[in-house]
């Protein structure tokens, strides 16, 4: 058994416990992050002049590692589906992974309810774009240029990929706010963004959004253990430096 | 009928991580029959995800949206892939060629697009986001691109070069990784406390 993790996860969890007792009382307040600004003013923009946003959950699977980042979208999604139901042209979510488009729609008809429209919900709205990495790209590109998109959010796991879906949307002038757990598509979303989005902030986005206590409580908690992390790293450097381990 | 979908989901959750952290016998069994369980959900997803992906296609072409001729193959080589898939099997002279003659070659093509995508969105940086860090994203790409080149002079300074480059970026990585991981935890935990419900709703 490893003792290690079990600790990690016991402690993680009563601590993100904690933090969602006390977020429930007085909400955080939160570091500024540029791409969420932009992404929060350019959804109003487009519920305002009838454009329409296109969520990318990406393509990865949820029976993998990978599959966090993918629920990190969908509690995103659930947000801005409720936040843009009303616009004359509603979201569209493409993914490249049969259940994600699944719960992508399920996602989507859930905003259309809270937004007390759930009358105005179309399952095909919810696609599955492709089942392998380029024709996922290919079956999304159209998506970006035909249907009228103002802004692209790219949230998930992606690939190389990634620079197909960032030039298309760059060449409609779209808004574009991308994160990925993914190196490479992480460097690519680097080059091609405005406003980029690096590493662990990919799983910041429901705080920045208002999916809850429970996001913004899962922020303190990464911000501990990383804290954590840092002191064992270098704790366990000292050791090694003066010969104790 | 969504609370009973939670209390089935953070069961699940649950058996199978302790299965994980106490693999006894019972537990070990429980998680793989969870873990078939969820195989055979995920291939009937698919037939579901063709199934909107065909009805997407046909929304195309009934309202004569743009690209709707390109709906209408897509459709049209489903149905016969799928057809012939069915009789023949996935091993049949005919599947093969479908994959080695048709989709090998696109997505080789796609991918030939991506590397002149890359190297355009490299230049654009520059445009975009004149900064410090733009400035070392692009002459690392520079050098690391230059340096696995071949010459006449072995690979002694290149490699060199690599090593030094590789420190940096091995050590970036590994952090962008933790906190990755750590994000992944959170993310996980949210679902089996059944804050994050992404089936059935929340």
């Amino acid at each position: 058994m490893n003792l290690t993790a079990l600790g990690l996860l016991i402690l993680a969890g009563l601590l993100l416990l904690g933090f969602f007792v006390l977020r429930r009382r007085s909400p955080a307040a939160l570091r500024r992050i540029e791409a969420f600004e932009t992404l929060n003013r350019a959804v109003g923009l487009a519920v305002e002049n009838g454009t329409r946003l296109h969520f990318s959950l990406g393509r990865g699977n949820l029976y993998g590692a990978r599959g966090a980042s993918a629920l990190a979208g969908l509690a995103m999604l659930r947000r801005l589906s409720e936040r843009t139901s009303v616009s004359d042209n509603p979201p569209v979510v493409t993914s490249g992974d049969a259940s994600l488009a699944i719960l992508s729609q399920d996602t989507l008809q859930s905003g259309y309810r809270a937004a007390g429209a759930e009358d105005q919900y179309r399952f095909t709205t919810g696609r599955l774009a492709g089942l392998t990495p380029f024709s996922f790209a290919a079956g999304t590109i159209p998506t970006i240029h035909d249907e009228n998109v103002s802004t692209n959010v790219f949230i998930g796991e992606f690939g190389p990929e990634a620079a197909l879906l960032t030039e298309a949307a760059e060449r409609q002038n779209s808004t574009l706010v991308a994160a990925s757990d993914n190196l490479s598509a992480q460097s690519i979303f680097y080059a091609s963004s405005q406003e980029p989005l690096i590493g662990e902030e990919l799983f910041a986005a429901g705080a920045y959004v208002g999916a809850g206590p429970a996001h913004e409580a899962s922020l303190h908690v990464q911000d501990i253990l990383r804290w954590l992390i840092i002191l064992g790293i270098l704790a366990g450097s000292l050791l090694k430096f003066v010969g104790a381990i | 009928m969504r609370v009973l979908a939670t209390v089935l989901a953070i069961a699940s959750g649950v058996i199978v991580l302790l299965g994980y952290f106490y693999p006894v016998e019972s537990l070990l069994g429980l998680r793989l029959q969870l873990t078939n369980w969820a195989m055979v959900i995920a291939a009937m997803a698919v037939l579901v995800g063709i199934v909107n992906l065909v009805s997407v296609q046909m929304e195309k072409i009934r309202t004569r949206q743009k690209g709707a001729a390109y709906g209408g193959i897509l459709v049209l080589s489903l149905i016969v892939t799928f057809g012939f898939g069915l009789v023949f099997g996935p091993d049949d002279v005919f599947m093969r060629a479908v994959v080695n003659a048709v989709i090998v070659p696109i997505e080789a093509s796609l991918m030939a697009i991506l590397a002149v995508t890359l190297i355009y969105a490299s230049i654009r940086l520059f445009r975009r986001r004149m900064d410090v860090t733009s400035v070392v994203f692009v002459v690392i790409a520079l050098i690391s691109l230059i340096v696995v080149i071949p010459t006449s002079f072995g690979s002694g300074i290149g490699d060199s070069i690599r090593q030094f480059i590789g420190m940096f970026s091995s050590g970036g990585a590994r952090g962008l990784l933790l906190g990755i991981a750590l994000g992944t935890l959170l993310t996980g935990l949210r679902v089996i406390f059944g804050v994050d419900r992404p089936y059935g709703g929340n």
